[in-house]
């Protein structure tokens, strides 16, 4: 009975701490960082008054958020137009639950809930962060809101379909849908962005035999044959989380032009807040699973996950590196959605819906099976 | 009848799309780069930086009241520059000057010289207007205030701003 009570407790902990300390925070300078790299990309500068170098901007733009009227219109369905705000940030945070986001610190696994479903409980609930955008415009009772969350709709189930599809060869590789268990894969067998991993390299020193024996090999032979379709499933992936989190070039439920802004055109004051920030955090959530799948993780190339192997690397020290490794690594992802975002014009809604069904569909599924002909003749 | 807009062929790599996209990054990182390394020139950062010194000579800044080299203001209530005004931005009290005073013929001062700076719209219609060069527009942009009474500029401001001018038409020589 403690035990449980205890494993409760921690587990409380590390949601608490991820969630209030990594990512609420991470959440609103990424608003900045985008606010100053989409300056930067336009020839301008962006906000830098508040603080040094305008870095306690974001806080400012809380206390303003905060201090707004909280409008609601007489014309909206109350109930769901109070609900959808919630429903647009909840399911991007619940999905990070089960993000390896660090090895071990105090001698706890740094992962929420280590479930064996894993990244089929992200595309779960991260798919639910569709009703926070349909409900608002739904219950908005108003024609641009309502324009907005049906696009959103079936724009996310067309891209549902090919970001579910094209991580398929990555289980069919490891055998396993647990990320933690990816994650221990992709440190034994190299990254799956790039599998060809050179075995015996880190910084204690080089040990030939292994490394030439990792090179001249059937398996790296394999490794080099299945680097084609992984790099592929990378690509589908990638594009469809951006049309999964409406970012830019696929961010028709929202697009200014058309739509005023989109599903939540009618929202103010925190409400409007919780839509924004609903927004960054599934950035947040999406450059996490990616770098969880395709990017090792918290792993460190060369650095030994062992502490035994490095003495002098304190345990602490080396759980905190792989948490902080694991953060860069998504933040050099959310900078990759930034510049994105300021180098492409929007899709036209048609080109997006022919984009998902007629090459992203297709081309996840020939990938998965590209991946089990090669495993299937592959030596075990 | 409908216009048929030709469409040029798109080679392979082009339909596959991301050789463009690949190439949109690489500019707009360079434009990043650039202003990262200082290369691009970038608005000026207005409070710190200012313009000032390149300001020219005809600037249209705020309206302001000069003194002459006698120490004697020029203004003598003629009021014109108080009826052009296109937002009434300027009101004047005339007075009458005493007997013995040295500019006696001048016959009449501002007693009261107002313009309020929140309607006044810098158009130089007063300097323009003004027969005795007593009203110019000067090279104060940056006029605020806290109240709307801050934002009256009263004749002391305004011969604080303007100050001494030299070398004008000096109609009231004591001579003719």
């Amino acid at each position: 009975m403690t035990d449980i009570l205890l494993g409760l407790v921690w587990a409380l902990v590390k949601a608490v701490g991820l969630v209030f300390v990594i990512i609420l925070p991470m959440v609103s300078y990424t608003v900045y960082a985008e606010r100053r790299v989409s300056a930067m990309i336009q020839d301008r500068l962006g906000p830098n008054r508040v603080g040094p170098m305008g870095l306690l901007q974001p806080i400012a733009d809380a206390v303003k958020l905060l201090l707004k009227e909280d409008f609601t219109p007489a014309s909206v369905n109350k109930f769901y137009y109070w609900l959808a705000p919630a429903c647009a940030m909840a399911p991007s945070l619940m999905a990070l639950a089960v993000i390896p986001f660090g090895s071990n610190l105090f001698g706890l696994p740094m992962v929420v809930a280590n479930v064996d479903v894993g990244v089929l409980w992200v595309f779960a609930v991260s798919s639910l962060g569709v009703y926070g955008i349909v409900l608002a415009g739904w219950s908005s009772n108003s024609k641009y809101p309502f324009l907005g969350g049906i696009r959103s709709s079936s724009q996310m189930i067309s891209y549902e379909l090919s970001l579910g599809l094209s991580v398929i060869p990555i289980f069919l590789i490891c055998g396993t849908l647990n990320l933690p268990n990816i994650v221990k894969y992709q440190i034994e067998n190299g990254w799956l962005i790039s599998p060809i991993w050179l075995k015996g390299i880190s910084l204690t020193g080089i040990n030939f035999p292994l490394l030439v024996s990792s090179i001249f090999s059937v398996d790296a032979l394999v490794k080099i044959l299945l680097w084609v379709p992984l790099f592929i499933s990378f690509v589908v992936f990638m594009v469809s989380m951006f049309a999964e989190t409406n970012r830019l070039p696929f961010d028709l439920p929202e697009s200014e032009t058309e739509l005023v802004g989109g599903y939540h055109t009618e929202y103010s004051s925190m409400k409007f807040a919780l839509f924004f920030l609903g927004e960054y955090a599934a950035m947040i959530t999406g450059s996490a699973v990616i770098v969880t799948l395709f990017f090792g993780a918290w792993h460190v190339p060369f650095l030994p996950n062992d502490p035994s192997q490095f003495p002098w690397l304190g345990d602490l020290v080396l759980g905190i590196i792989h948490i902080a490794a694991f953060f860069i690594k998504v933040a050099i992802l959310l900078f990759f959605f930034i510049w994105v975002r300021w180098t492409l014009p929007r899709f036209r809604y048609d080109q997006l819906m022919r984009l998902g069904w007629y090459f992203f569909f297709e081309i996840a599924l020939a990938n998965i099976l590209l991946v089990a002909i090669i495993l299937a003749f592959a030596p075990k | 009848m409908a216009y048929t807009v030709s469409r040029s062929k798109l080679t392979f790599g082009e339909k596959l799309y991301l050789p463009a996209v690949l190439a949109g990054l690489k500019i707009t990182i360079n434009h990043l780069i650039k202003v990262l390394t200082g290369k691009t020139k970038v608005t000026m950062q207005y409070p710190e930086e200012r313009w000032d010194t390149h300001l020219p000579e005809h600037y249209r800044g705020a309206p302001t009241l000069v003194t002459d080299e006698h120490g004697r203001e020029r203004c003598v209530a003629c009021q014109l520059c108080e009826f052009i005004c296109p937002p009434r931005a300027i009101t004047i009290k005339p007075g009458e000057i005493k007997d013995g005073d040295r500019w006696r013929k001048v016959e009449k001062f501002p007693q009261e010289f107002e313009i309020d700076m929140i309607r006044c719209i810098y158009c130089g219609l007063c300097e323009e207007v003004c027969p005795e060069q007593a009203i110019f527009l000067r090279k104060d942009y940056a006029i605020t205030g806290l109240t709307r009474a801050e934002m009256v500029h009263k004749k002391d401001r305004l011969y604080e701003l303007g100050g001494v001018m030299t070398g004008l038409v000096f109609k009231w020589n004591e001579k003719k």
